[in-house]
């Protein structure tokens, strides 16, 4: 059974007795201590900063060419904060409560609770190191309202929240590279952590211009490498994103937990053809005016304007009527690939759903409809080619954000003591479903406000040991590793491309471990997955050398972990008997096709370990305990 | 469709470079522009030639790394786009493309179309920032910015770092992507205590690394994110009273 490390007392106290109660590292003996942080995304920026501003030696190490560029950039929406500026009811319990029911009741009450309370800190700290979130004429800040929630705590910059948030974090960590606490490292990529006596102190890094691996010690390494929906291949994901830090600390023994955790996003745009790399998300926001629907036949031959009322089947208003267009992302997902299962998907390939926006221009005139959604029809246009204002978008739903992720305790490190996950990179506060504008803030809470503090406890005891040397044995056998798979991979010659294997191993999760799972599905994809691994490494073709740049190179290591991964989320969704959030299993639902939690045989977090064989990981389990919640079926009719 | 592609190959930072020719055949006009250099790619791998190399992340327009010289414009004919953001559509079938990377002494070559842009990044260390350490901020209420100042500080902030608008002036200066974020923090009043220290540190580190602005106007014309030459202006006009500032007070 995991330890998660809560505090004991009320929910509301915890944290501020937890803070009391931790260890410290007085301010001067701070710079004798090195941290590395992998990721310079929302949650390693943030941290990266805070732990240099607070003295410690920080190395930040990310693959892109600059902070300024992580994934986090591409978040449109918005970020919650329980700052209830607007009078409305919100507070930090309603934010809390949100949180744990829109998770389908799979998190960890006590971090979802500190979440809330420091959400409000989160908001404070970004403006006045000058995001310029929206403002009402008053000049305060505006809010808007978001899936899952009754309250408006959503703040925006434009439809560019997440990028405005990075660079302020970005900015925060060149002010102290300035000022000389954090080293930085671009364009490297971690290839390995090392861990001596139990302990993580090290990773092995490769330059990916130069080629060059090198070895780097220091007294606790965070993660905070981001989320693995690339693992379907097509997915919102920038293309860079992958799993490989966290998969290589699992193979050095942390726990992965709910891998089959992963979000399906109801609005992007369908594929176009298979050479399609990468699926763009439509914001959630249209679902506050766009009807959908499909044809009722599946024959229909006719274009949108041409169907008359009485043939369009508006399925999400048919099945949800107090909800309607705007159900909870995993319903509305699992509604359009009812209808394009059926055979009556629209479009040239029949694969996507109407999302239509005639009534609305007719009801609020088409300046309205500019105003708020402008940048997006022109988004959609630039890419399909198609005027929304003329004819309905295209949507179908798209792997998004990954709940599941490195095992972490309130500390947020993970079963290796000294290594910490943080961001999407940990499996998080969100549960079986992440509510819309809480990755950021997650994020942020991890890296301004937690693991800053949580990381002292464990530092303070070392106090006066210095980093383990690079040339210890376990650096040796870390950076041999590292090299022997590179030069595998380079003398394969095989006759297939490396992204040939990656779309092969997409679909066959897409198709199995996707929007809806069954055990014989997934059991099919646990033969096939391994099978399609063992021809990747005999037959991959990887050119070039090593020693520049080599971008099939780098795709390969990030392709062999994804192969490890997608088997054990078949697994983690096999042994999950409930559907619960995102994870929805079709023998578990009820009589009108809903998911059927199962909390007595399943309230608890999978933790998985690994056992050195990809096909044959060990399951360990946290229960989770609702002491403040109450569990209930969620409804949405 | 079928075109023609004239590609810059250079094996790494020091090597000599050549144009090599690539026909890309078959290319849906659905695809965008870097999907269809992907297939020319997986060709490429095929036939058991090295793929060409060329910088991209979010293919969505807003993380700024991908950028290539497509017929001598920064990010190709379409205004406001990124490369990313181009379609198939937009070029003619039988079209030639001359793809080239950004050419300008202050991003050096690394390999193919892909650059080394980290002088970004040592202007913005010198001063992009407000000085505030994590867990000091007041409530975000505390001071009301008015909305016309606020919107005008996102259009400088919607700056990407993509480097388009060096590649494109003739000059290879950096004005248009520092005068953005000079702007963006000098039009709050959170901005204003580093405001006149912040536009020299900066435009000092600027100048050490990339030409000099003589009003040419390419910057604004290639940047994919229309950020207008006017933050050019607010620059000059900061730091000439920065200036006049540190003379008084020397
Ligand atoms: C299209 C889109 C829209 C979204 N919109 C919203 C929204 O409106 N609101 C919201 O709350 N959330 C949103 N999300 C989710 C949210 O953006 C992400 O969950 C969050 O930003 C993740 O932040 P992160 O810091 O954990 O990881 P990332 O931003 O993914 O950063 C990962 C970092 O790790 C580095 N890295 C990874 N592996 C290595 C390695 N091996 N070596 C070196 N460096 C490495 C990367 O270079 C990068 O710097 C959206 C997501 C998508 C895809
Ligand atoms: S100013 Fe425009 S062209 Fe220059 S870096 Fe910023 S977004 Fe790119
Ligand atoms: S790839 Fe991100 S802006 Fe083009």
């Amino acid at each position: 059974m995991l330890d998660a490390r809560v505090p004991d007392g009320p929910l509301e106290t915890k944290w501020e007795h937890h803070k009391f109660d931790m260890k410290l590292v007085n301010p001067a003996n701070k710079r004798r201590f090195q941290i590395i942080v992998v990721g310079t995304g929302l949650a390693g920026a943030s941290a990266a900063a805070t732990l240099g501003e607070l003295g410690y030696r920080v190395k930040a190490f990310t693959y892109l060419d600059s902070p300024r560029r992580a994934h986090s950039i591409s978040a449109q929406g918005g970020i919650n904060a329980a700052k209830n500026y607007h009078s409305d009811g919100d507070s930090i319990f309603r934010l809390f409560y949100d949180t744990v029911k829109g998770g389908d009741y799979r998190s960890r009450e006590a971090n979802v609770y500190r979440l809330a309370e420091v959400s409000n800190n989160i908001i404070d700290q970004c403006v006045a190191q000058g995001v310029p979130f929206a403002r009402e004429y008053g000049g305060l800040l505006d809010n808007r309202s978001f899936g899952g929630a009754q309250v408006s705590r959503t703040f925006y910059a434009r439809g560019q929240t997440g990028q405005q948030l990075l660079l302020g974090a970005y900015q925060a960590l060149a002010r102290q590279v300035k000022a000389g606490t954090v080293e930085l490292h671009t364009g490297i990529e971690m290839l390995d952590v090392v861990v001596v006596d139990g302990k993580a102190v090290g990773i092995i890094v490769r330059d990916l211009a130069t080629g060059e691996i090198s070895r780097h010690s220091a007294h606790a390494v965070v993660l905070g490498t981001g989320g693995y929906a690339n693992a379907y291949y097509l997915s919102t994901n920038a293309m860079s994103c992958n799993v490989t830090a966290a998969w290589r600390a699992h193979r050095k023994g942390a726990l992965f937990a709910n891998p089959s955790f992963t979000q399906i996003h109801p609005t992007a745009i369908p594929s176009s053809d298979e050479f399609q790399s990468k699926l763009t998300l439509m914001s959630e926001s249209l679902r506050n005016d766009g009807r959908i629907w499909v044809p009722k036949d599946p024959d229909e031959s006719r274009g949108p304007a041409d169907i008359p009322e009485d043939d369009r089947d508006y399925y999400l208003e048919r099945r949800y009527p107090s909800f309607g267009n705007l159900a909870p992302r995993d319903i509305s997902s699992r509604a359009a690939k009812v209808v394009v299962d059926e055979g009556r998907g629209v479009g040239p390939l029949k694969n996507g759903v109407y999302l239509d926006f005639a009534e609305a221009i007719e009801r609020l005139g088409r300046d309205a409809i500019d105003e708020k959604y402008g940048n997006l029809f022109e988004m959609y246009e630039r890419i399909t080619g198609e005027d929304p204002y003329q004819v309905p978008m295209r949507i179908y739903p798209a792997p998004h954000y990954t709940m599941g992720g490195l095992w972490v305790d309130y500390h947020l490190q993970t079963t290796i003591p000294g290594l910490f996950a943080i961001g999407e990179a940990n499996f998080s506060d969100h549960g079986a479903n992440r509510l819309g504008a809480s990755a950021l803030m997650q994020g942020l809470a991890d890296g301004y406000f937690v693991l800053p503090y949580t990381i002292g406890d464990y530092l303070a005891p070392q106090l006066g040991s210095p980093p383990v040397d690079t040339s210890a044995s376990e650096f040796d056998q870390a950076e041999a590793e590292v090299r022997g798979q590179i030069d595998r991979f380079l003398a394969t010659n095989g006759t297939r491309s490396v992204d040939w294997f990656h779309r092969e191993l997409g679909r066959i999760l897409w198709d199995n471990c996707g929007m809806a799972r069954n055990r014989s599905g997934l059991e099919k994809a646990l033969s096939e997955i391994p099978a399609l691994r063992e021809e990747f490494e005999k037959d991959v073709r990887v050119l070039g050398s090593a020693d520049t740049l080599n971008s099939s190179l780098e795709k390969a290591g990030r392709v062999a972990d994804f192969f490890e991964l997608a088997e054990l989320m078949c697994k983690d969704a096999l042994v999950r008997e409930e559907s619960c959030g995102g994870h929805f299993r079709e023998e578990h639902q009820t009589e009108d096709g809903e998911a059927l939690r199962d909390d007595d045989d399943f309230a608890h977090v999978s933790a998985w370990e690994w056992s050195g064989n990809a096909s044959a990981p060990t399951e360990h389990r946290e229960v989770l305990e609702f002491e403040y919640v109450e569990l209930s079926q969620r409804s949405y009719k | 469709m079928n075109l023609t592609l004239r590609v810059w190959r250079q094996a790494g930072p020091d090597a000599p470079g050549r144009f090599e020719t690539y026909e890309a055949t078959d290319i849906s006009a659905d695809s965008s522009f870097l999907e269809m250099l992907d297939l020319v790619n997986e060709r490429l791998i095929e036939q058991g030639e090295e793929p060409i190399e060329f910088m991209h992340d979010c293919r969505e327009g807003i993380c700024g790394t991908c950028g290539i010289m497509i017929n001598g414009q920064a990010h190709g004919p379409q205004s406001s786009t990124a490369t990313c953001q181009l379609h198939m559509r937009s070029f003619q079938d039988g079209d030639e493309l001359v793809l080239e990377p950004w050419r300008t002494s202050g991003f050096p070559i690394i390999k193919d179309l892909v650059v080394d842009r980290s002088a970004f990044d040592r202007i913005i260390e010198a001063g992009g920032y407000i000085s505030v350490d994590t867990g000091s901020a007041p409530d975000a209420n505390l001071i009301p910015v008015p909305k016309d100042d606020a919107d005008l500080a996102m259009d400088a902030a919607a700056c990407i770092g993509c480097g388009a608008c060096v590649a494109a002036c003739p000059n290879g200066a950096a004005q248009l992507f520092t005068a953005a974020k000079v702007s963006h923090l000098g039009l709050l009043p959170q901005g204003q205590p580093e405001r006149y220290e912040r536009v020299v540190d900066m435009v000092e580190v600027m100048e050490e690394h990339f030409g000099s602005c003589t009003n040419m106007g390419e910057c604004e014309a290639a940047c994919p994110k229309g950020i207008s030459i006017d933050f050019i202006a607010m620059m000059n006009r900061d730091y000439l009273k920065a200036k006049f500032r540190n003379r008084r007070t020397a």
